[in-house]
């Protein structure tokens, strides 16, 4: 390595990186799979081989942990401690708090994936982890608060980059919503009730799921998008005042919009009608980020047709931008109405998880792989290129088929008769679903197989760097 | 009474925000040398090629 010859160079800690880096390849094949078995469920109910482990109710919180928690956030953490130390040109604050968050990161995954297929809950959405993996998170999270904040704060630079702030953000109120809303009464080890009831519970929950999305899923991945499209581009963020302005609206703004989650329900009507119009109101700063994001590449669009990982990075951001305007038309309540519990709602989660999450992960890594290990390039761009595709026609045929079943299903559900029943049962929704259950199953089999090719083609450039230092080495002790 | 003060308390609080985003904005667009300030944080992220980076030589390779 460089590093190692020249001693005034900034000695950057890429272990920890390189780490996280691998693992969110490797939790992403893992969460994906358990989704596309779980798409398999749905059409083949006898995939659950009469185990209760297996069955649909405790692999889908499963599923949604591993992509979210360990693909996600494995993708911010490594993403994050690159971006804070290249831009703040100065080593990690701590390496061994770094190496902490990965491995206590690590262990809480794989409590999780314990835990939650022996039917162990809090039934919570997106927090279904019992009170002591809580309490290990909120730990690792600290050491993390800790670890990226003291790196700004010994920083060698006068500026902080944007895409600081926006990881700065997410980290601080993941810190907060978790710990707010996992506070619980322990009965025994595996088991805790909330200290929330009615619809204070909900509302809590629904304060810390849809800023799950909004800080970690959102603010954590613009971040990435600030430092990624332009280096990748290589050409500055189309508008860094914009930037400044997207933050503070973005952030100001998402905190309001939890109770979408609760239209009809028992939750206070001025609440739900609150955060409607923020939901709704938060289009503005989401669409200006998009914008500064692929207008980056104005005037150099031509870099599209040749670099499939550039397509990832702004493919990504047109994800992003579709499904920032359809999460607003679906906050309003009359269009709720129709699309809540629907397979619509399944179908906007993965337009956001898988075409803007999963792409500008994707992109953000195969520009990082090579880099964290001495090379200039990725092992071959014609994969990257399948990959792409395989992923875009994945997305594609998942959430049109989720659109057309959801909106299918709301119709037949409010259905009723001239004398006021029901015009179809619910199983008669549940049988007509199936067909484009089976197109979203068949979408998530081409995700699947492009996370596969992305790992061959990371192994092979990661042996690359093993080859070459092994030269270097021959070459030096000759 | 209690209604009352929570409402003008709504009022006076959304006013507030209003005000702070819009010197947030004027912060942002309104000061031609905070734009070449701007322009420059827009740039740092490509330093590495002329500063002491260890990724200098991989990274100037892409560029040929």
């Amino acid at each position: 390595m460089m590093s190692q010859t020249s001693p005034q160079e900034v000695e950057y800690n890429l272990k920890v990186v390189r780490q996280f880096s691998i693992m969110t390849i490797i939790w992403g094949i893992v969460g994906m799979t358990v989704g596309v078995l779980i798409a398999a469920q749905l059409i083949w109910p006898e995939l659950n081989f009469n185990t209760p482990w297996l069955t649909y109710s405790r692999l889908r919180p499963l599923h949604t942990n591993a992509v979210i928690f360990a693909f996600g956030t494995s993708a911010l953490f490594a993403t994050s401690y690159y971006v804070v130390q290249k831009t703040c040109k100065v080593r990690l604050f701590s390496d061994n708090l770094a190496a902490f968050t990965f491995w206590g990161w690590q262990a809480v995954i794989i409590a999780a994936v314990i835990t939650l297929p022996m039917g162990l809950t809090s039934s919570k959405e997106y927090a279904e982890l019992e009170w002591p993996i809580d309490i290990l998170i909120a730990v690792t999270w600290i050491a993390y608060v800790i670890v990226f904040f003291g790196t700004l704060v010994k920083r060698k630079t006068s500026h902080i980059y944007v895409a600081n702030w926006f990881y700065g953000a997410f980290i601080i109120t993941i810190a907060v919503l978790h710990i707010s809303n996992s506070m619980a009464v322990p009965v025994s080890f595996g088991k805790s009730y909330s200290i929330y009831s009615g619809a204070v519970d909900a509302m809590m929950q629904w304060w810390y799921g849809h800023n799950a999305v909004g800080f970690l899923l959102t603010a954590g991945f613009l971040g990435m998008m600030y430092y990624f499209v332009p280096k990748q581009a290589e050409r500055p963020v189309y508008s860094y005042r914009l930037s400044v302005v997207h933050f503070w609206g973005l952030i100001s703004l998402y905190i309001w919009a939890g109770p979408h989650h609760l239209h009809y329900t028992a939750l206070p009507d001025w609440t739900q009608n609150l955060g409607m119009v923020m939901s709704v109101v938060l289009f503005v700063p989401s669409w200006g980020g998009m914008i500064n994001g692929i207008m980056t590449l104005s005037g150099a669009w031509h870099k599209l047709k040749t670099d499939p990982i550039l397509r990832f990075l702004i493919v990504s951001l047109s994800f992003y931008g579709m499904s920032t305007f359809e999460g607003p038309m679906m906050a309003i309540k009359s269009v709720n109405a129709l699309s809540h519990y629907t397979d619509w709602t399944i179908g906007h989660v993965h337009s956001g998880a898988l075409g803007w999450v999963a792409m500008i992960t994707i992109g953000a890594l195969y520009h990082l792989i090579p880099r964290l290990y001495g090379q200039t390039q990725i092992h071959s761009l014609r994969l990257v290129n399948i990959h792409f595709w395989l992923h875009t026609i994945g997305v594609v045929l998942y959430i049109v088929a989720m659109w057309i079943s959801g909106v299918m299903q709301g119709l037949m559900w409010r259905a009723v008769n001239t004398d006021g029943t029901l015009t179809y049962s619910f199983v008669e929704g549940v049988q007509a679903s199936y067909p484009f259950w089976f197109v979203r199953f068949v979408g998530g089999l081409f995700i699947v197989a492009g996370m596969l090719l992305m790992a061959y083609n990371c192994y092979k450039t990661i042996r690359a760097e093993k080859q070459l230092t092994a030269t270097d080495n021959a070459a030096q002790s000759a | 009474m209690f209604g009352l003060d929570y409402g003008t308390w709504r009022g006076v609080y959304t006013v507030l925000v209003f005000v702070l985003f819009i010197g947030v904005v004027w912060w942002a667009f309104g000061s031609k040398r905070r734009k070449k300030q701007f322009d420059e944080a827009a740039n740092s992220i490509f330093d590495e090629q002329d500063s002491s980076v260890n990724s200098k030589k991989q990274e100037s390779k892409n560029h040929e």
